[in-house]
């Protein structure tokens, strides 16, 4: 008896997020998940065990202290939680909305071996949305060491790797390709996942901390890598470009009008603000029904925009089934709660078009399910003569996209793979040329933003490292 | 120039002259050192002239490396290029970002025609110069609808070894389409004595052009323009087929061998927003509470 009072109660399950009704939040482009209250945030904070051993934080690419910050959350310190929180991570109102916490920290939570995990992500976020409202207390920044280090592209990886250098002390330029900061958070991720705003305002602090941005900087054509050390007077440099290059299909039509590729209807829409088109002045059309192809995050990011900007149909059409879907569960699990549907194990084979160029449907195939392939996933086999037309007037290609070129085809000495992507140790970054770091997509291919951001923060080690040691 | 924007620091692109070639045709200098340092004929830059703005492309006419200028010739066809034009020497220009594509290739082959129609006559001209400089013998050929849409008929005759000029009216120098002069060109100097052809314009005319080599069998370079978004090969809106081959304009253009191009579907490409295109200036005139729109 005595042991079961100092054990703690356990409350099975995470405290739900509010969120915008579906089939209202379906027409428009505010942000899906409104965010925990004070009460909600400090209850399950509450649920945490507050574990010796930490499994955790294991599962952090960024390595938050985890239960550290719960804790101080419990106790309604939230100053003191997003403080240890930004120790770590330079982005948390970002990562508290976009990372996979199911497959990353959450995933590793004591509780999840029975019950729901604790809900870190949600947490995270009420601290960093609480502090950009009230306004943010900046880190410590070391004195200036005089080294200068560049920071090619304003994604997750490079704001990451800026923000830690210069709270190192360094002289840090980020340069930016298009004419806003934030990479893939901005043009990718849709506003009613990733408000802008929350972008910008982390942006922000990063320029309090001595951060210089230049954005319409296209390094590899206005300068490059190689220029930047010998006539610019940089140190080191960081490369974090991203995957920018979006793949096709390669079938018979793709470039009918009314195919998009993933990035050009994700940008369009997001950066360019084409819901709001004609007030902002970039449009974007879409059909009556929307196929998208492909079933990570990018793809259900376009099919729920497909649904905002009034499509009466979107599709998600993916060659292996539900189980096989690489998107997070919560994007799948909102996408369909939305009422996008599915064509599982289904691959389109051609794009039909009428006489003026415009898509008037898709010829696709069945496929069955085979012998698990070398991802360990069971591999989808076409079935033969199961060729059947799709009524679609619009297509959106999301199966992934290649590193851009610009940055890796213009730098001497720059080691690639045969996709084309920087090849970098991962324990440092560092790549073949002496002083040239990289890290994030560019050399990982398309994954996530914390990934991006752990990759960013371990070369901000090394670079300090490299600097301090020359 | 940088300039301060609310306590941000960031490069502005002042519009340091402005020349009004006709009442749809103008040219602006625009103060973008970052640009003008390394940019090189055949090359593009993408502006942005506000907040809500949209990214367009436009090929750069000029260059000054010392003064850190651009020179763009646009011609008035959106709500952009309207807006654009309604600027005047003094305003600044939101963004402005290059130089981006791959620079013409250059070298000395003898004789290169290089055709200009239309506004295509701006782009075309620093690629005539860079050819005339690497040693060839340049045949300008430039021309327009009328004698009033003309324009740098002087800088076109310093940057090539020789200048024919023509107008589809008539209403200056002579009458005919740039297809006309090309073919006069290439059967009086003969077709083995040209091996390079490059020509800049509208479609229609690009097109036009190439089918005339091909039958000649002489090599022609076009520049193409199409709709873009970002312009360093992140959203594929311009990919093209080229030798049945789909190719992305902003990276792997704008330069293409012409008999290559795909030109139906390009065309077709082109017209994809040409209702929003509509629309936009619609709302744009509405605004101006000029009466106009609806």
């Amino acid at each position: 008896m005595a042991e079961q009072k100092t054990k703690k109660k356990i409350i099975p399950n995470k405290n739900p997020m509010p969120a915008q009704d579906p089939l209202e939040r379906a027409r428009n482009f505010n942000e899906v998940a409104l965010g925990y209250d004070e009460e909600t945030v400090v209850a399950e904070a509450q649920r945490c065990l507050q574990c010796k051993n930490e499994p955790c934080r294991q599962g952090c690419p960024v390595e938050v202290d985890i239960p550290a910050f719960i804790k101080l959350v419990a106790e309604r310190d939230f100053d003191g939680a997003i403080k240890k929180i930004k120790e770590k991570n330079a982005l948390p109102a970002v990562c508290g909305r976009v990372c996979p916490q199911e497959n990353q920290c959450e995933k590793y939570c004591t509780l999840a071996k029975k019950y729901e995990a604790v809900g870190i992500g949600r947490i995270e976020r009420f601290c960093a949305d609480r502090e950009l409202q009230k306004g943010v207390t900046l880190p410590e920044v070391a004195p200036p060491t005089g080294k200068k280090v560049a920071v090619v592209g304003s994604g997750p990886a490079g704001l990451t790797c800026a923000s830690d250098l210069a709270k190192l002390g360094h002289d840090v330029t980020v340069y930016e390709a298009l004419h806003v900061a934030g990479g893939v958070l901005m043009y990718g991720i849709p506003e009613f996942r990733l408000p802008k705003a929350v972008v910008q305002a982390e942006v922000e602090n990063l320029k309090k901390l001595g951060v210089k941005i230049e954005v319409n900087s296209v390094v590899g054509k206005f300068t490059t890598v190689d220029e930047l050390m010998e006539n610019e007077g940089y140190d080191a440099i960081f490369i974090g470009t991203g995957a920018g290059l979006p793949y096709f299909m390669k079938i018979p039509g793709e470039n009918a009008c009314g195919v998009y590729s993933a990035n050009e209807f994700l940008t369009r829409t997001n950066l360019m603000k084409a819901y709001q088109f004609p007030d902002w002045d970039t449009p974007i059309k879409i059909g009556k029904k929307v196929a998208v192809l492909g079933g990570g995050n990018v793809a259900m990011d376009g099919a729920r925009t497909a649904l905002r900007l009034g499509a009466e149909e979107s599709w998600i059409v993916y060659r292996r089934s539900h189980e096989e879907l690489p998107a997070r569960k919560e994007e799948v699990e909102h996408a369909e709660e939305e009422g996008v549907k599915f064509a599982f194990l289904t691959s389109p084979v051609e794009i039909l078009s009428n006489e003026e160029g415009w898509v008037t449907g898709m010829k696709c195939i069945k496929y069955e399910l085979g012998e698990p392939d070398a991802s360990g996933r069971r591999r989808p086999v076409p079935i033969e003569g199961s060729e059947y037309i799709m009524d679609v007037d619009t297509v959106v290609v999301a199966i992934g996209q290649g590193p851009n070129p610009l940055v890796p085809r213009t730098t001497k000495g720059l080691e690639l793979t045969s996709r084309g992507n920087i090849v970098a140790d991962p324990e440092t970054g560092a790549t073949s040329k002496p002083g040239v770091f990289a890290g994030g997509d560019v050399v990982t291919g398309a994954a996530t933003v914390i990934l991006a951001m752990g990759a960013g923060r371990t070369a901000a080690k090394s670079i300090h490292a490299y600097l301090t040691s020359k | 120039m940088k300039k301060n924007e609310g306590g941000e620091w960031r490069d502005v692109f002042k519009i340091l002259e402005k020349q009004v070639f006709s009442p749809i045709i103008k040219l602006f200098v625009i103060d973008a050192p970052k640009v003008a340092k390394s940019c090189q004929a055949g090359q593009f830059i993408i502006l942005r002239i506000h907040e809500e703005g949209e990214r367009i492309p436009l090929t750069i006419a000029d260059f000054d490396r010392e003064k850190g200028t651009v020179t763009i010739v646009f011609q008035e066809v959106g709500k952009t290029t309207k807006q654009l034009g309604a600027m005047e020497a003094g305003d600044y220009i939101k963004d402005f970002v290059g130089p981006l594509g791959e620079p013409t290739h250059i070298e000395n082959v003898g004789n290169v025609v290089c055709v200009g129609g239309g506004v295509g006559v701006a782009p075309v001209h620093p690629i005539a110069r860079a050819f005339k400089e690497a040693g060839n013998h340049v045949i300008g050929i430039m021309g327009a609808r009328n004698k009033e849409l003309m324009f740098w008929e002087d800088h076109m005759r310093a940057a090539c070894s020789e200048l024919l000029v023509t107008t589809d009216d008539g209403s200056y120098v002579r009458k005919g389409f740039v297809t006309d002069v090309l073919k006069e060109v290439i059967e009086s100097k003969g077709k083995e004595n040209i091996p390079l052809v490059i020509a800049i314009g509208p479609q229609p005319m690009m097109r036009a052009v190439c089918n005339m080599t091909k039958e000649y069998g002489i090599k022609t370079i076009v520049s193409l323009n199409a709709l873009m978004v970002d312009g360093t090969g992140m959203c594929g809106c311009c990919r093209v087929s080229v030798g049945n081959e789909t190719k992305f304009v902003c990276v792997d253009g704008p330069d293409f061998d012409g008999h290559q191009v795909d030109w139906a579907e390009l065309s077709r490409r082109q017209v994809y927003f040409k209702a929003e295109e509509q629309k936009a200036l619609e709302h744009h005139e509405c605004k101006c509470g000029c009466g106009g729109g609806k």
